[in-house]
Formats: structure tokens, C-alpha cells, sequence
């Protein structure tokens, strides 16, 4: 697939490439995302902003240059910003493909980091030698600030344009949490919820901690998706409930959303609302509990997001997705096209004519 | 309205370290809200900060675009979400004030992105929280600080009255549209105020016959109660659970 080059988050010919519940492919536009929701349905979506995690700085010991990308944390308490997962990169920036950086200096606990205004430290390195835990020792206002003035968003090297910050929050973009855009919401503006709710529907929230996509190192990207920490409101729970009872069906506008119901789902398909940390890998043999379809960006395989996809459907189904959206040029990455994958081993299907026995 | 219907209400206010916007930090402090204060002044935050520790001084300018995001992140790092904003900061455009046809035509636009554009790019920005405080009970409220100005057309008052005047009909409009999300959006005009704005727009005034600016802030703080109606609390409830 072609990566989408430019930050525009609703392109206006975007397209939809669209998975039904038996694997039927269909190509549609984005525009038609709201014809396929139905009365009675919930759509998702997380409204995690986006922070700017790319720190550029010092690596003071050796005096080399580094990128550090934030990726991970324990928890999205507002005050627990000292800590963080990250991945480090050697010279250079987004510009550079991330496979073909320079490894940073060799990292070590206790190594300090300058990175513009803010001052860390490497408490540990982790399973890869750039992959590291650090800690802030500026005040937590300050820590704000510092990622608030001196971060940049997170990019890659098939968006030439700097990334401005707002080119990574979605309309709806609430705390900044998120590592990476949760940018299958990019397709989300306040007129369509204005629609889906006048369709029947109803629309919610969750807030979950979007890690990084990609390291450009292969034995790095197999540790992905780190642990997300993420919060599902009473009011979400709520409305998930309310929407198993009427046998409607859950929307996820994004992998982020599946992975946190998923996580958070009991077996009869509700949610416990509150705070959790998804730790779990989505992939062919999960068996989902309460998604029922995902409007997602297309995701090549091999990546942890393509890998999620596989729960929704089989691999004959993906693998003639891929060859459809490559025949039909579909854009990849967080500026371009969506899927949405409907779960063919939803209960619907598999209890057909007797739906309500799991509700 | 008691004071502890503000208990907990998070509270972002723009151009926070003098005149009104001073005021509504204390005031609104006062009754229990967590507040977070924006202004250009490093100096001027830090002063405040020292009166106020409680809450979170954030130095930016709303004129300026790329304060904007800076500003909403900061704001939503120490609130943990937002409730209620007040886009307070504005500015006179020429000083001292002269007629329209010699107001400079970047005095004008400075006027205009302090006074509207500002104030539309900060809400946009944190229209999610906003949002999200409505889906989680809450009551969230934007309030654009207006003035008589925005409505008599007082000569020499150009820039500012017709930033004014398109801030107060971007009110009404917006408050139209976001009905459904459960946001609130109100202009008030909060009267002639005893406030160094006022000193530099008319310097010989009578300051005897301006409201005080701490009157008028219990005046907005009793508004935005009025609006919480006990939501916010429910909001708040739900907050704690989810954040110890």
C-alpha cells in the first residue's frame, strides 16, 4: 500500500474498505461509515489526545544526540508523569526512516538525559538495549510544560511535513495521553456524532494510552504493543451494557478501543468501567467478548495492529484484503484509508436465531 | 448557591493575573474549584502562583497559535479534564484608543486574535474534555468574557467592540450547535470594571462609579454554579472513583 504523505485528517476522497461478517469485500468511501452503523448500535471511540513525545536532547555521558520517544507509562494519573517507558534513537529525527537511524550511545542505568528543558534519568534498560525505563527529576508542572513546549509529536519519515500538534489530536482528542494519534478517529467530527446519534446510535468514550506503532527494529517492534494503561467510564460501561441488552452491536473506531473493552470485558461481553492496564495480545486465536465490528486504518501485516485485525476475521479474508486495497490503491498509515472489519465470530453468527443467549 | 457547589469543578481561566481574571481565580478558589490560570507574564503567573499555590499558573499568549496546544495540555495535566472555561484575556487594540478610520490594521487583527480567534482556537482545543465531562454527568460551560461594547457601538472602542461583538454572536452560535454534546457556551458582559484594562481605555475615569472586579467575579462563579446544578458533583464522584 501507498503511505499517505500528508497530514489531512479527513481527506475528503478517503476511502472504506468494508469486511462483513461472512468476509464479503465491498469498497466504499469514508463519507459511508455512517450508513453502516444501525439503530441500537455504540461506536467507540478513544479520546485520548495526543501528546508530543518525542523529546530531542543530550545523552549527557557520551555527549551524543538522541530522540527519545515516550512510550509507556504505569498509569494516566495526571500526576504520574515522572515515570515513563521509552524508545531512544541515535542522531538525527523523524526525517530519516526509523530503520535507518543510528543506534544512540550505549545506554545505561543511571545515565542522565538532557532533553531541552527537562532532566532524566535512565533508571533501567529494559529487554533491548534502546529500549529503556526513565524517570524525570523535574516537578510534575514542570514535566508538563517541558513535554507541553519542547515535545514534538511522533513521526515518521512518509510524512515530510513537520507534524504540527493539532495535526494529531482528533476532534474529540480529550486528556493527552496518547504516545501516537489514535488516528482511526481522525475520521470523527462533531456533525458525524450528530449523525450517529440521529441514526439510533449512541457514542462513546474510552481513554486509552496509544503506543508507538513502530521502532524500525525488528527484535524491538516483537515487544510491541507495550502494557496501555486506559479508562473506561461508568457512563461507557454504561452504555455497553445498556446496548448488549437491546442486542445492538459495539463499534471500536480504532485498535486501542478493542484492546481496552477487550481487556476490561467479562465473559457475557459487559465492561468493569474505571482504570486498568491492557497487558494482552489480540491476535487469530482471541476469541473477542464484546467487539463486534472495527472501523480501522489499514495495517500492514507483521505489525501488532494488523495482527488484532486477525481476531475479527481469518487470514484468507485479510489476505484478500490486502490484494483488494493494493489493487485499488488504498493509503496506509494514520493519514489514509479505513477498513472496517466486521467480527465474523461474533455470537450473532454463531447463535443465529437465538441471539439473546450470551446478552 | 453555596460555596461548595464549586468543590472539585475544574476551572481553566485565561488572562488569570490581573483585573477580572485575578478575581475569578480567587473567587472561584475559594469555593473548593481546582483552577489553572493562563497569562503572557512569567513574572506575573509566578506572582500569582505564590498567592495562590493551589492552582496552576501556565504561561501563554491565546494570540498566538502555537500557544494554543501547549496551553489545553498543560491545563488538562493538572485538572486531569476541564468543566468550566473562561476565555477572560482580552485586548483593547490601540492604546490610547483612537477612531476606527486611524486604527491600524494590525491593531485591529491583534484585537481579533486576542479577543475571537483565541478564544475559538482554546475552546476547539478543549471541546473533548469538555465533551467528556458531559458524558461522564458533568455540566461543562465555556464562558466569553464580553462586554457592553460588543452591542453599542461606542466611538473610539472599534477594535475591541467588533472583536467583541463577533466573540458574543460565536457564543450564540456555538451554543446552538453543541446543545447535543451537553456544552454550554455564554457570553457575559460583566459591566464598567475598576481593572488596569479599564484604567488604559479611559485613564481619567471616575474609578468611585466602576463595579469591582471582585464583585463581578462572584457575579460569573454564581452563573457557573447556576449551570453545575449539582451535575458536577455526580461528575466529580465518578472522577474520584476512577482516579484514586
Amino acid at each position: 500500500m501507498i503511505p499517505a504523505s500528508i497530514a489531512t485528517q479527513r481527506p475528503r476522497d478517503a476511502r472504506l474498505l468494508v469486511i462483513d461478517e461472512r468476509g464479503a469485500i465491498t469498497h466504499r468511501t469514508r463519507a459511508d461509515f455512517q450508513t453502516l452503523v444501525r439503530a441500537g448500535d455504540v461506536v467507540v471511540a478513544n479520546d485520548a489526545a495526543t501528546l508530543p513525545a518525542s523529546l530531542a536532547g543530550i545523552h549527557v555521558p557520551t555527549g551524543g544526540t538522541v530522540e527519545v520517544r515516550l512510550a509507556g507509562r504505569d498509569s494516566l494519573l495526571p500526576r504520574d508523569v515522572s515515570r515513563f517507558t521509552a524508545v531512544v534513537f541515535g542522531s538525527g529525527d523523524f526525517r530519516t526512516p526509523t530503520e535507518h537511524r543510528p543506534s544512540p550511545p550505549f545506554l545505561r542505568a543511571e545515565d542522565e538525559l538532557r532533553l531541552g528543558p527537562l532532566r532524566a534519568f535512565v533508571l533501567d534498560v529494559l529487554a533491548h538495549p534502546r529500549l529503556i525505563e526513565l524517570r524525570f527529576e523535574n516537578p510534575v508542572a514542570d514535566i508538563w510544560e517541558g513535554l507541553a513546549r519542547h515535545g514534538r509529536p511522533i513521526q515518521y519519515a512518509y510524512v515530510p511535513e513537520p507534524l504540527a500538534i493539532w495535526d494529531t489530536w482528533t476532534r474529540i482528542a480529550s486528556l493527552p495521553v496518547a504516545f501516537e494519534a489514535p488516528s482511526a478517529g481522525f475520521i470523527l467530527g462533531w456533525d458525524l456524532i450528530d449523525v450517529l446519534r440521529k441514526r439510533g446510535a449512541a457514542f462513546a468514550t474510552i481513554t486509552h494510552a496509544a503506543g508507538i506503532s513502530s521502532t524500525g527494529d525488528a527484535e524491538l517492534d516483537r515487544l510491541l504493543p507495550l502494557d496501555e494503561p486506559y479508562n473506561i467510564p461508568a457512563s461507557t460501561a454504561a452504555l455497553l451494557k445498556a446496548c448488549r441488552d437491546r442486542d445492538g452491536r459495539v463499534i471500536a473506531i480504532g485498535t486501542t478501543v478493542v484492546r481496552a473493552l477487550e481487556h476490561a470485558a467479562r465473559a457475557n461481553g459487559t465492561v468493569r468501567s474505571g482504570a486498568g492496564t491492557a497487558t494482552q495480545r489480540i491476535g487469530a486465536r482471541t476469541r473477542l467478548k464484546c467487539v463486534d465490528a472495527i472501523l480501522s486504518g489499514t495495517h500492514e501485516q507483521g505489525t501488532s495492529h494488523f495482527d488484532l485485525l486477525r481476531a475479527f476475521q481469518d487470514d484468507d479474508v485479510l489476505s484478500r484484503m490486502e490484494r483488494e486495497a493494493d489493487a485499488h490503491g488504498y493509503r496506509t498509515h494514520e493519514f489514509g484509508d479505513s477498513v472496517w472489519l466486521a467480527n465474523s465470530r461474533s455470537r450473532r453468527i454463531e447463535h443465529e436465531g437465538d441471539l439473546r443467549s450470551c446478552a | 448557591m453555596s460555596s461548595t457547589d464549586q468543590k472539585g469543578l475544574r476551572v481553566a481561566i485565561t488572562g488569570g493575573t490581573s483585573g477580572l481574571g485575578l478575581a475569578l481565580v480567587r473567587e472561584l478558589a475559594d469555593r473548593g474549584a481546582r483552577v489553572a490560570f493562563i497569562a503572557r507574564h512569567h513574572a506575573d503567573v509566578e506572582r500569582v502562583s505564590s498567592e495562590r499555590p493551589a492552582a496552576t499558573g501556565i504561561v501563554g499568549d491565546v494570540s498566538r497559535k502555537e500557544d494554543i496546544h501547549p496551553i489545553a495540555i498543560q491545563v488538562l495535566g493538572a485538572l486531569g479534564g476541564l468543566d468550566v472555561l473562561i476565555n477572560n484575556a482580552s485586548s483593547l487594540g490601540p492604546v490610547p484608543l483612537v477612531p476606527l478610520a486611524d486604527t491600524d490594521c494590525e491593531d485591529l487583527e491583534r484585537a481579533l486574535a486576542t479577543n475571537l480567534v483565541g478564544p475559538f482556537r482554546l475552546t476547539k482545543a478543549l471541546l473533548g474534555s469538555l465533551a467528556a465531562s458531559a458524558r461522564e454527568g458533568g455540566c461543562p460551560l465555556v464562558v466569553n468574557v464580553s462586554s457592553d461594547a460588543a452591542v453599542t457601538p461606542y466611538p473610539r472602542w472599534g477594535a475591541y467592540g467588533a472583536s467583541k461583538a463577533a466573540l458574543h454572536h460565536l457564543s450564540r452560535i456555538w451554543s446552538e450547535e453543541l446543545a447535543s454534546e451537553g456544552i454550554r457556551i455564554v457570553s457575559i458582559d460583566p459591566g464598567d470594571m475598576d481593572t488596569p484594562l479599564h484604567a488604559l481605555a479611559v485613564p481619567d475615569a471616575d474609578r468611585s462609579t466602576l463595579k469591582s472586579p471582585a464583585i463581578a467575579a462572584r457575579e460569573i462563579a454564581d452563573v457557573i454554579a447556576a449551570t453545575g446544578q449539582g451535575s458536577a458533583r455526580s461528575a466529580s464522584l465518578e472522577r474520584e472513583v476512577v482516579q484514586q
